[in-house]
């Protein structure tokens, strides 16, 4: 259904030198999600890598010793689990002291950091009356947050 | 005769290739002839018992895993595909890790090189915030659902229907079209009311492109599916996002690919959650995973400024479906 709110753009609308509708210029939201999300993501990788060569090199002891790793991958995750004596969820937090454990910081980091980037633009939706997306934008941070929490399951299937 | 006619053809193909067109079609056949020989040489072939992992020194397999991510990351760029897509199928197939610990990683390798594209494509208005929110929404509480499911089902269910879907994927790559400015003349009511447009700049032109989209409903409905599809295969959805915001949403082909990339920061995180709950990561494969992929996306990058063959997309067509192939002879026992 055509919506009598906008103009429907032609083919020369649509390629011009001068914009008819909205600004070229990123919007605010837009914008604050990005500066989030690039400190997130080198926060996580930065504690990634670092944590990962401290337990490669042997610098922190890890929870599985490396050269028995090799027994643990290629069995299915319930005798992983079973076998290595972990549980699933956030049980790792207790084990943090481990090198290979410390690897889940800047992991959960990397896959926490949209929920802050969706959290950081709430204000500027709100400021600006967009309910709609404001909505859509709660709704994701209950989705994810849920998926984060373990409530949907954890320790293997 | 026919090969003889042929021959210029192939001929003048050859001699047009530049010195580092060839380093691209070398790293990437060196990526298929690793898939095809590695099994083979290691004497891994329908293996998943860790045999091999048990006779080789710890550190092999992860090093191994940082080579070939580091020439998926390469492949990945030249080839137009994401690297989660490549992932999953050939360290499924190839490696002595479990497919519980291969999609867990994929996601997470999906997951980073999102994040890492995220920020730039935002700033440059390319990837758009309000077409992503919606339709972000729907496939990652979907994603949530595929990855309960993945995990529930029968690992030789999952590499069946892995491999199905990515001899599927082989397919759209071959015959799926693009248009870079697809015709849409009306919006429709949902991206009216949901404010779904915008403007970039196209350099190429000097133009300044207005865009909107329409049949958001069935494009909505589509991303159920592709949320489903990442969770339950732990791929990235780049190779569904692009068609169903490109060609039948009708956002430009530049909007589509960076909203896509951008897109599956979210998908994939939930996804994500519910694989590292459940305990299907293991740092020393997810770790020189993230690792190779990003630093041979960042090489990749850098080669296709003065190399561009075609060859490669055919050798990733190609060596997707072996992997596809390998994964259903796997889910069926062979």
């Amino acid at each position: 259904m055509k919506d009598a709110s906008r103009p429907s753009l032609s083919r020369e609308d649509r390629t011009q030198s001068k914009p008819v509708m909205p600004l070229l210029e990123t919007c605010t939201e837009q914008l604050r999600y990005a500066r989030v999300l690039e400190k997130g993501m080198l926060f996580g990788l930065a504690v990634l890598f670092l944590s990962f060569l401290l337990y490669v090199l042997g610098i922190l002891e890890p929870f599985i010793p490396l050269h028995k790793i090799a027994d643990y991958w290629s069995v299915d995750v319930n005798t992983y689990l079973d076998r290595a004596g972990v549980e699933g969820g956030w049980s790792w937090v207790g084990l943090l002291g481990y090198g290979d454990f410390l690897n889940f910081v800047g992991i959960a980091v990397l896959a926490g950091t949209t929920i802050l980037c969706y959290l950081a633009i709430v204000p500027i939706l709100w400021r600006s009356h967009d309910r709609i997306y404001l909505a859509l934008v709660i709704v994701e941070v209950i989705v994810l947050s849920v998926a984060a929490s373990g409530i949907l399951g954890t320790g293997g299937h | 005769m026919t090969i003889l006619r042929l021959y210029p053809r192939f001929r003048s193909i050859v001699v047009r290739q530049s010195r580092w067109d060839w380093v691209a079609i070398g790293i990437a056949v060196a990526l298929l002839l690793g898939c095809v020989l590695a099994p083979v040489a290691l004497g891994a072939v329908g293996s998943q018992q860790g045999t091999t992992s048990v006779s080789l020194p710890w550190w092999f397999w992860p090093l191994a895993l940082f080579v070939v991510t580091f020439a998926m990351g390469v492949v990945a760029v030249l080839g137009g595909v994401g690297g989660g897509v490549l992932f999953v199928p050939i360290i499924g197939g190839f490696f002595p890790f479990h497919l519980d610990f291969v999609r867990g990683a994929g996601l997470l390798v999906a997951l980073s090189g999102a994040l890492a594209a995220g920020p730039g494509l935002l700033k440059a208005n390319l990837a758009n915030l309000r077409l992503a929110i919606p339709v972000a929404l729907i496939a990652s509480s979907f994603a949530i659902v595929g990855a309960m499911v993945g995990l529930a089902l029968p690992t030789n269910i999952v590499e069946i229907a892995l491999g199905t879907t990515i001899i599927g994927i082989c397919i759209l790559m071959f015959t799926a079209k693009k248009s870079v400015h697809p015709d849409v003349p009306h919006a429709d009511r949902l991206s009216s009311t949901l404010r779904i447009y915008g403007v970039y700049h196209e350099p190429s032109s000097g133009h300044t492109v207005n865009w909107q989209v329409h049949r958001t409903p069935a494009g909505m409905a589509l991303f159920v599916l592709i949320g489903l599809m990442a969770g339950l295969f732990g791929l990235g959805a780049g190779w569904a996002n692009v068609p169903v915001l490109n060609l039948l949403m009708g956002a430009p082909l530049k909007i589509s690919v960076a909203t896509s990339k951008f897109l599956l920061s979210i998908t994939d995180a939930s996804a994500a959650w519910i694989y590292m709950n459940q305990g299907c990561v293991i740092p020393m494969i997810v770790a020189p995973s993230i690792m190779g992929i990003m630093l041979g996306s960042l090489a990749g990058v850098r080669l296709l400024r003065v190399a561009k063959p075609q060859a490669v997309r055919w050798i990733v067509i190609v060596m997707l479906a072996f992997a596809g192939i390998r994964a259903v002879s796997k889910g069926l026992g062979y």
